[in-house]
């Protein structure tokens, strides 16, 4: 979230797309029943099923899976044309006067710098053009053909009405109405906040969804304001921490990337990051990412981290893929590359693409160790289940150490919520059983590999035998040691050059900017340098007070960066520094500095007159509606069809699908034609479950009980299936026997003229645990991921469906 | 008076028996629905081991009487047969009240007051029975609407009540005729009494009708 | 059944003592469920469960999110679904949170034959106490809205309490207190009436001409009331009644038979004891014995001659 929980009661348009914050995040949905009750707020629900969100709707309109794209760029396109956006935070905080290279194109889907055989991009192109000084030539009169905004014109040009509804199935009124619903929000004192979620996210094309969204706030000026906003609503409680500590097989902690095998050098890794300044005078704030690299690598390797030895940079893995991502991983075990695999907190075989694929790799391990507080699918993969997961245990051979592990209540600890707030947690009870911590089994793990390598060797064991693990009980480190290591220590005694305060060695940062490049600093994560201070655990703040009612209440928890609760703030005032709603202001200048009710995304003494731009992660310092290098398929996104869709694509019939995406061929060879699935799925999840945890809840249990799909009348009668009856959904992939709940909430599209039926696969059931077996959503859905993130594909699938009766148990 | 040496057998052994396990059961039944019916009279419960015991005997004590009650209409059916004579003897009810019996015309084995008690229970107690079920909640609780339950448990009401004021009338006229109690204990009445009370019922006796071993010396 | 005694009692079943209501100065209160706001997340329903430790069985998907599939001695409080298509074509997705309505006049206590086996409280909410209950099923007929549920394993009859023993510390039902979007809330009955009107204010200017509160006269207005969209017809929301009432069937019974049937028991019984009085027993005299001897006497000549 780039704004707060709280702060969506400050919004007047609520737009709920990819997502069902009604049915996922009940408890946050609190503020949109707020925002709707005490600012009068409208909720605009598009989605392909009636969800429980849009049973609080004001506005309701369907969507094929996979078309937000389109649907967006129509909305832009609205926008563009009715001039409905907010003209001075589109010219002054947006990149929409900066001139793209005349070697950027885009032609019948594709842009400049295609490589058929690669299927990736050749980026160059996808720049700005640079005057001599290296800074991005602009034109502020919008006149230059070459300059985004019109570019960005050009291209959404195509997504007119109809052409949105053609693609998407809305009928055109509705689509119409909720881009007028959108546009209301681009006067500058009107807010639109977008809640999204794995909507946008599971697809092959989810992180330009999300683009999509963030470039139509920032033609409405809704970014970095009280109520608006780009708000992903985390579905786990500490997935937001995951991310921020990098646990993701590309990147270091603080959304630093690992380097790759290309950049063996520690000087060339630092020149790709430390970003110049694209426009005169401007911040470029990852200037400073050696300091932040630095300290990490001090904490990471203690003294053994030199100046001389690079830091240890040596030391650091190289990756000679752009990442290995789970369906890579599991590629990988299928083709007998990986032979060992430490599933820790996860339950794969429930939640990963082509469950077939899933198994099938997992019997070819040599060994599998699970680490979960419940009895997972994952962990027994091997034995027979019945029709719900046919095994032969006999020929499995794979070993299993099922790890059971304290749960979040039974450890002291931190999560990070969608917020990015660090919220402490204290014990409340011993884990049952013989549990033990997750910490506790991963020190063990780490000193016995280290005690191999010291005695056996290896073909590199220095960056094992050097990381430091310096805890006051090295078998099991207490969390508050290790929340402090990620904060930073001064590890010298440091002086302030402007106050020339002196911090001593030894103490406790009290943010990222006292964070040095000369290895007197340490710092495990560095967007968390404050949240642990000598002042104490920040964290652990419980201070409710909402100095102007208005959704931020600093003194609770401690959000990163730097306590700040809206990201970007310094765009929620007009270039002179002034509020653009007076009503809801975040911060302001005061002739001095900025002050407000949050802490400024900016430099605090900095006078607005000097025009520095407000996006200061970015090198040119705006918000980018032309995306540059950063994205796979594109800088600006595109409407791709899913990898198995019913519908050729009608902008560009040779470019059906994402260019960019990762397709493995055995998973190619998986997918289904729409003449043998006809119909479009899409997975989701319920209220009463949390994905395959809660199924071993006794209440939860009871409140779903069994595996089910939703259908639509129209379907269910042309198919002879009744309500509550039992069906049978086929994919190339494999088959669910369920129930079928036929309901009104699903309705036929007519996409292209031909009615498009969408099925819903609710994804809870497995088993194990205490509600009634289930195949399994994951038994469907192809494997393929979002050509940046490799997110699977589970939001826009193809199945057939036919009424059958109840499965025999084997 | 004069005790007769010979006696008429009214009712069997058989006849007795079922009669009083009849009564038992109504008895019982009037209590616990009675407990049930008005606050006043819960208490009544206490009679049965409580609120729980009476609700939950209750049905099946039904189930008893019903079963009981058939066996004294197969018992019985005969001598009830309405006839024209009873609608006479209604018309000369009001000598009968006055103990002027003589100014009734002469009845068969049963009057026409008789006949009505008989068959107003033939009617009342299936009905009491079916409604019975309807609101038996253990068992049928989930198998009719609600509205037919509510239906049911009013005109299980007035039948219980209709039944309630016919058995009054029968036990006061047992009481009220003198010996009649005797008839359905010990099983006879001494031929004066039917001469008094079932003139023509007396006379077929007397005819050999009903056979020999009816008329027997006085134990 | 909550920790009350009998001075906060306004009514009692089966009872025909006046209850002492001694508390009667006391706040009526009431849970106002704003349906419009209500999302069927059934966090009520779990809290239910958790706070009265009950747990219903693991049933089956029954074609509807519906769960539990019907309410049940361990099910007090249930979310209904209803999925609507309105006028304009436009689908509704009706969502009702099912529970006892507490009436101000409740038929389950005017059916009930068992002395204080259902009481009303002072503060409107009206509870069964379970160890007076006899498990005869009167409450389910006098209900009007199909609420009590009789237990198939101790007879006896449940249904939500408004958490009787949660309010009378100071505490507010224990759905109230985990609904997350705040459509269940608690309070006086006049706060959450007037809580109601502001709400029907926003939604009548969101386009819902006919919201309004479900606060039923005809049982006297109920201490659970609704905010809906389409208070004219509460029908839709998986068959909220219209126009509840306690059944005239029930009321009769209750009502005029109940002192009819007893006075004409009295009379009969009593008519039997004046007839006695005025007129005697109807005694077979001696002249009817020797009539009766005669005519036996006349038959065995008859026959032997």
């Amino acid at each position: 979230m780039t704004n707060t929980w709280q702060d969506i009661k400050n919004a007047n348009v609520v737009i709920v797309m990819g997502g069902n914050a009604a049915e996922a995040h009940p408890c946050g949905f609190k503020w949109v029943i707020e925002a709707k009750i005490e600012n009068g707020a409208k909720l605009v629900v598009v989605d392909p099923r009636f969800t429980r969100t849009a049973s609080v709707a004001d506005y309701y309109a369907p969507i094929r899976p996979g078309t937000d794209i389109a649907f967006l760029s129509g909305v832009m396109r609205y926008l563009l044309e009715k001039d409905a956006i907010q003209h001075e935070y589109v010219r002054a905080y947006t990149n929409a006067s900066l001139i793209v290279k005349d070697g950027f194109t885009f032609t019948d889907g594709l842009f400049s710098g295609y490589n058929e055989d690669t299927q990736t991009y050749d980026r160059s192109s996808w720049d700005y053009e640079l005057d001599k000084d290296g800074f991005a030539k602009a034109d502020d009169t919008w006149q230059d053909p070459r300059c985004v905004i019109n570019l960005l014109k050009q291209h959404v040009s195509r997504y007119t009405p109809e052409m949105v509804s053609r693609i998407c199935g809305t009928p055109q009124d509705k689509f119409l109405h909720v881009c007028e619903l959108i546009a209301s929000t681009a006067a500058p004192d009107k807010a639109m906040t977008s809640l999204f979620a794995l909507g946008w996210t599971q697809h092959s094309v989810g992180a330009q969804n999300i683009r999509s969204m963030a470039m139509v706030q920032l033609l409405l000026g809704n970014i970095g304001v009280a109520g608006g906003g780009m708000n992903a609503l985390r579905g786990h409680s500490n997935i937001q921490g995951l991310t921020d500590v990098g646990l993701l097989s590309n990147q270091m902690p603080g959304y630093m990337n690992l380097p790759t095998d290309k950049e063996t050098d520690f000087d060339v890794y630092m020149s790709t990051r430390q970003f110049k300044p694209l426009r005169p005078g401007q911040i470029s704030y990852y200037q400073n990412t050696r300091k932040l690299f630095v300290s990490f690598m001090k904490a990471l390797y203690g003294d053994a981290a030199t100046q001389e030895s690079n830091w240890a940079y040596d030391w650091l893995p190289k990756l000679d893929i752009p990442l290995y991502d789970i369906i890579k991983a599991f590629e990988m075990m299928n083709n007998g590359q990986m032979t060992g695999y430490i599933c820790q907190g996860f339950n794969p075989l429930q939640a990963f693409p082509d469950r077939g694929k899933i198994r099938r790799g997992l019997s070819k391990l040599k060994f599998l160790v699970t680490m979960d507080p419940l009895d997972t699918e994952t962990s027994r993969f091997w034995q027979d289940f019945g029709p719900q997961n046919p095994a032969n245990s006999a020929e499995i051979q794979t070993e299993v150490f099922q790890l059971p592990v304290t749960c979040f209540a039974e450890e002291n600890g931190s999560l990070v919520n969608s917020a990015r707030w660090l919220q402490w947690h204290w014990k409340a009870a011993d884990g049952p059983g013989k549990s033990m911590s997750d910490i506790w089994i991963m020190s063990g793990i780490f000193h016995r590999l280290r005690e191999l390598y010291r005695k056996e060797g290896g073909a590199f064991p220095d960056p094992l035998l050097n990381l430091t693990w310096k805890y006051t009980d090295p078998i099991s480190p207490d969390p508050e040691e290790l929340a402090k290591e990620m904060n930073g220590r001064a590890l010298a005694d440091l002086t302030d050059p402007a106050s020339g305060a002196v911090t001593k060695a030894g103490t406790l940062l009290d943010g990222f900017g006292q964070l040095r490049d000369d290895g007197t600093t340490s710092s495990g994560c560095w967007i968390f340098s404050g949240c642990f201070t000598e002042k104490g655990n920040q964290m652990a703040r419980r201070d409710a007070t909402d100095p102007r009612e208005q959704g931020i209440a600093p003194n609770w928890a401690w959000a990163w960066p730097a306590n700040r609760r809206i990201l970007y703030n310094r765009a929620s005032a007009d270039p002179s520094g002034k509020p653009w709603n007076p009503a809801k202001p975040v911060i302001s200048w005061n002739g001095t500095r900025w002050v407000g009710i949050d802490v400024p995304d900016y430099t605090p003494t900095l006078d607005p007159s000097k025009g520095v731009s407000p996006f200061i992660m970015n090198d040119e310092g705006l918000g980018r509606l032309f995306a540059r290098k950063l994205m796979a398929e594109g800088p600006f996104p595109e409407h791709y069809e899913p990898l198995e869709s019913p519908v050729e694509n009608l902008l560009h019939p040779k470019v059906k699908n994402n260019p960019a995406a990762r397709v493995f061929p055995g998973d190619r060879a998986a997918f289904g034609s729409p003449d043998k699935f006809p119909y479009v799925a899409t997975t989701y999840r319920l209220t009463e479950h949390f994905h395959y945890w809660t199924k071993h809840g006794l209440m939860n249990a009871i409140l779903q009980p069994e595996e089910f799909i939703e259908i639509g009348e129209v379907l269910a009668k042309e198919k002879g299936i009744e309500q509550g009856g039992w069906v049978k959904v086929t994919s190339k992939r494999g088959v669910v026997v369920c129930k079928a709940y036929v309901t009104k909430r699903i309705k036929p599209l007519s996409v292209d003229g031909k009615p498009t039926h969408v099925i819903g696969v609710p994804i809870h059931w497995g088993f194990t645990g205490q509600a009634r077996k289930g195949y399994g959503a994951n038994t469907l859905t192809p494997s393929v991921g979002d050509a940046n993130t490799q997110t699977p594909e589970f939001k826009a699938f193809l199945v057939n469906v036919e009424k059958t009766s109840a499965p025999v148990a084997a | 008076m004069s005790a007769s040496k010979t006696v008429i057998t009214r009712y069997t052994t058989l006849n007795r028996v079922n009669h009083w396990i009849n009564a038992i059961c109504f008895v019982v039944m009037v209590l616990s629905g009675l407990s049930m019916f008005h606050p006043m009279l819960f208490f009544l419960s206490g009679l049965f081991g409580g609120g729980q015991w009476t609700r939950a005997m209750h049905p099946w004590v039904g189930i008893a009487l019903l079963i009981s009650y058939s066996g004294l209409v197969v018992q019985f059916w005969r001598e009830n047969i309405w006839r024209k004579e009873d609608f006479a003897w209604l018309k000369a009810a009001q000598f009968v009240m006055v103990n002027e019996e003589e100014h009734a015309p002469p009845v068969g084995c049963n009057n026409a007051g008789q006949k009505l008690v008989f068959w107003s229970m033939t009617l009342l107690i299936p009905v009491l029975f079916l409604t019975g079920l309807v609101i038996w909640e253990v068992y049928f609780g989930e198998s009719t609407p609600i509205p037919v339950q509510r239906a049911a448990v009013l005109i299980h009401s007035f039948a219980a009540i209709a039944a309630i004021i016919v058995w009054i009338v029968h036990v006061y006229a047992a009481i009220w005729v003198r010996d009649s109690m005797r008839a359905m204990t010990q099983g006879y009445v001494t031929p004066g009494w039917a001469w008094r009370h079932h003139r023509k019922w007396l006379e077929e006796l007397a005819s050999g009708q009903h056979g020999k071993n009816i008329i027997r010396k006085r134990p | 059944m909550s920790d009350l005694q009998s001075q906060d009692y306004v009514r009692r079943s089966a009872s025909t003592m006046t209850p002492p209501s001694a508390r009667s100065h006391e706040e009526q209160v009431a849970k106002l469920i704003d349906v419009s706001r209500c999302i069927g997340c059934k966090a009520c329903q779990t809290a239910c469960m958790e706070w009265n430790d009950l747990r219903p069985e693991i049933g089956h998907f029954e074609g509807t999110y519906q769960n539990p599939a019907d309410l049940g001695p361990s099910v007090w409080t249930l979310m209904k679904f209803a999925e609507y298509e309105n006028e304009q074509g436009n689908l509704e997705w009706l969502i009702r949170k099912d529970g006892c309505m507490h009436c101000e006049d409740p038929g389950c206590l005017k059916a009930c034959p068992a002395p204080g086996a259902i009481v009303q409280y002072a503060n409107g909410i009206v509870d069964f106490i379970s160890d007076k209950c006899i498990g005869c099923g009167y409450c389910v007929k006098g209900c009007p809205f199909d609420i009590p549920r009789i237990s198939k394993t101790d007879h006896k009859s449940y249904k939500c309490t408004l958490c009787s023993d949660r309010v009378t510390v100071g505490l507010e039902p224990a759905c109230v207190k985990a609904c997350p979007t705040g459509a269940i809330m608690f309070g006086s009955k006049a706060d959450m009436t007037h809580q109601a009107e502001e709400r029907i204010i926003d939604l009548k200017s969101r386009g819902f001409e006919k919201a309004g509160l479900y606060d039923p006269a005809e049982v006297g207005g109920t201490h659970v009331m609704y905010v809906l969209h389409h208070a004219d017809k509460p029908s839709l929301y998986s068959g909220l009644p219209d126009k509840p009432q306690i059944s005239p069937m029930v009321t009769v019974w209750k009502g005029i038979v109940k002192p009819l049937a007893m006075v004409g028991v009295a009379m009969a019984a009593l008519a039997g004891l004046f007839h006695w009085v005025a007129e005697g027993p109807n005694e077979v005299t001696e002249a009817d014995e020797a009539e009766g001897e005669r005519v036996l006497r006349e038959s065995e000549t008859e026959k032997s001659s």
